[in-house]
């Protein structure tokens, strides 16, 4: 597993994918958190990251298909696949590298955007007044998302031999999980099981972690997503390998 | 028994690609698997590899089966598949690291076989570059160090010289020949000479049946085994042997080299005949069909 990870990592960092990545995200987070006008803190007036953290999942939803896209599509295309598996190289170990490197790209990402945390706190008034429990909880509510984003992505790239078939899938996927299931939710028909939609959705999920509250429900609720994701991932695998 | 195929079976959905085979190959042969594109070759090696299960049968790879203990196999096999995967992006060295660590070889061991294994393969000039840059021959060098690294006792090599030049085919050739000592090698191939240079057997296949299973010397004098070549020191007339009994044919190949048809081997004869008429006689051979006509005639529809 660590092989592929390792391998995984740097060719990220050769084919500049990393850099791409980290800068898109950046820069573009960068601009709307503390630039642009219509979104930026200066002329919101208040002291609080609630602009950052609703904008990231939609980011996310496209850079993080970006970065698993060609993940397990291009080594089942060039071959490489085949060789690897008659090395002592399983589905597991394939699939777990390839999502635990996916998950450090993103998470080395996000790292650089605890500054904005202590810019808030400084420009606050009174300085140091900002819900740093909430942001923590947000925090968290996005490491959870971006896991199972990448699980989501991992397992759309298991499916075709095509990145952009991957890319969409992955793209798909996460914005029906992300947003669908609150969006149903809301539909009239579904007025009485509403709540239980709403829950069946990630958005659901991450705006309570993100209120400062660290319930174990959410917590099992993103890692049962990522899990199912992998699992998933895993079977396409076998199933391919059997059918073949 | 280094490989040991019994009764095996692959179904692609309605399609039987092969059909019911059994071989044995031992300890350090070379064995060269012939067969027209699409005869099985490559599945039944994948399935050899533990890569494609098998739909009915059984393989044995050093005595291990490949449904049940397919993961102490899987160091014991070198595979080269038929298109040669790599990463384009990677540089020879770190390449053969990533495969290396893989397997579990690490720091000083892994570098030192590195090395070696480098320098086996003839890979020294190429060695500090990116694998994308290569050139296809170097590329397949790079595929057969892969396969190498971990002194694997099984070498599975599909078409390992497909698509390259002559020098290169006979640089790979030769490649194979030095490392295959201590090894047992299955190697699949469309060139009759490879068989002829490489192997000890040929085992041949048409359309997922083996047609024949032997070693290059049986195939070859089993097959039109009475064509006698006979060369001249001097032009010489012969056109009145064509009377002579036993003889069939009598074809001029050039000024001094004729090639006899006849129903037996008659090369005494031919000997003798010459002393009667003079006949400077400087070689006189049986001509052995050629693999290229074993093959064709053994694989044709």
């Amino acid at each position: 597993m660590w092989s592929i990870y390792r391998k995984e990592i740097s060719s990220f960092l050769n084919s500049l994918i990393a850099y791409l990545v980290m800068t898109v995200f950046l820069v573009t987070m960068g601009l709307l958190v503390w630039v642009f006008p219509d979104t930026g803190i200066f002329e919101y007036g208040y002291a609080d990251l609630g602009i950052f953290f609703n904008m990231v999942p939609f980011v996310f939803m496209f850079l993080i298909p970006a970065i698993t896209m060609k993940s397990i599509a291009e080594e089942s295309k060039s071959g490489m696949l085949e060789l690897l598996f008659t090395k002592p190289i399983n589905e597991i170990k394939l699939v777990f590298g390839k999502y635990l490197a996916g998950l450090t790209l993103v998470l080395v990402t996000l790292l650089p955007t605890i500054i904005y945390y202590f810019s808030l706190r400084y420009i606050s008034n009174p300085v140091g007044n900002v819900d740093t429990a909430g942001i923590i909880g947000a925090y968290i509510g996005l490491l959870f998302l971006a896991s199972s984003y990448t699980a989501i992505g991992v397992f759309s790239s298991s499916l075709s031999e095509n990145q952009i078939v991957a890319f969409i899938i992955a793209l798909f996927f996460s914005f029906l999980l992300f947003m669908g299931f609150s969006s149903i939710s809301s539909l009239t028909i579904f007025e009485g099981m509403s709540t239980s939609l709403d829950q069946l959705g990630m958005q659901y999920h991450y705006d309570a972690l993100g209120k400062g509250v660290i319930d174990i429900r959410d917590v099992i609720y993103f890692i049962s997503v990522t899990f199912i994701f992998i699992y998933a991932t895993f079977w396409v695998l076998k199933l391919k390998k059997w059918n073949s | 028994m280094s490989i040991k195929v019994v009764n095996v079976v692959k179904q692609f959905g309605e399609q039987r690609a092969v059909k019911n085979i059994s071989f044995e190959i031992d300890k350090g042969e070379i064995v060269g698997f012939l067969g027209r594109n699409g005869a099985g070759k490559s599945t039944t090696m994948k399935m050899i590899t533990g890569n494609l299960p098998l739909t009915e049968g059984q393989i044995f790879v050093n005595g291990l089966d490949v449904k049940s203990e397919l993961d102490s196999i899987k160091s014991q096999i070198g595979y080269l598949p038929e298109h040669n995967p790599l990463y384009l992006d990677m540089y020879v060295h770190e390449f053969l690291q990533f495969c290396g660590k893989v397997y579990g070889i690490k720091g000083q061991v892994l570098i030192a076989r590195i090395n070696e294994i480098v320098a086996q393969c003839g890979l020294l000039k190429e060695q500090n570059k990116l694998i994308g840059s290569l050139s296809k021959g170097y590329r397949q060098r790079v595929g057969l160090a892969q396969a190498l690294l971990h002194n694997p006792s099984v070498l599975i090599l599909d078409e390992p010289t497909t698509g390259l030049d002559p020098n290169q085919i006979i640089e790979i050739r030769e490649l194979i020949q030095s490392i295959s000592k201590d090894k047992t090698v299955l190697l699949s191939t469309h060139i009759m000479q490879e068989v002829q240079a490489l192997c000890s057997r040929a085992i041949i296949i048409k359309n997922g049946e083996i047609v024949a299973n032997e070693t290059v010397d049986e195939l070859t004098t089993e097959e039109q085994s009475h064509t006698i070549k006979i060369e001249l020191a001097d032009v010489a007339d012969l056109s009145s042997w064509k009377e002579k009994e036993k003889i069939l044919s009598i074809q001029k190949a050039n000024k001094l080299t004729y090639l006899i048809k006849a129903s037996e081997d008659i090369r005494k004869q031919i000997f003798k005949w010459a002393g009667e008429e003079g006949v400077d006689l400087v070689g006189i051979s049986l001509e052995k069909g050629s693999m290229e006509t074993v093959f064709q005639k053994l694989t044709k529809d």
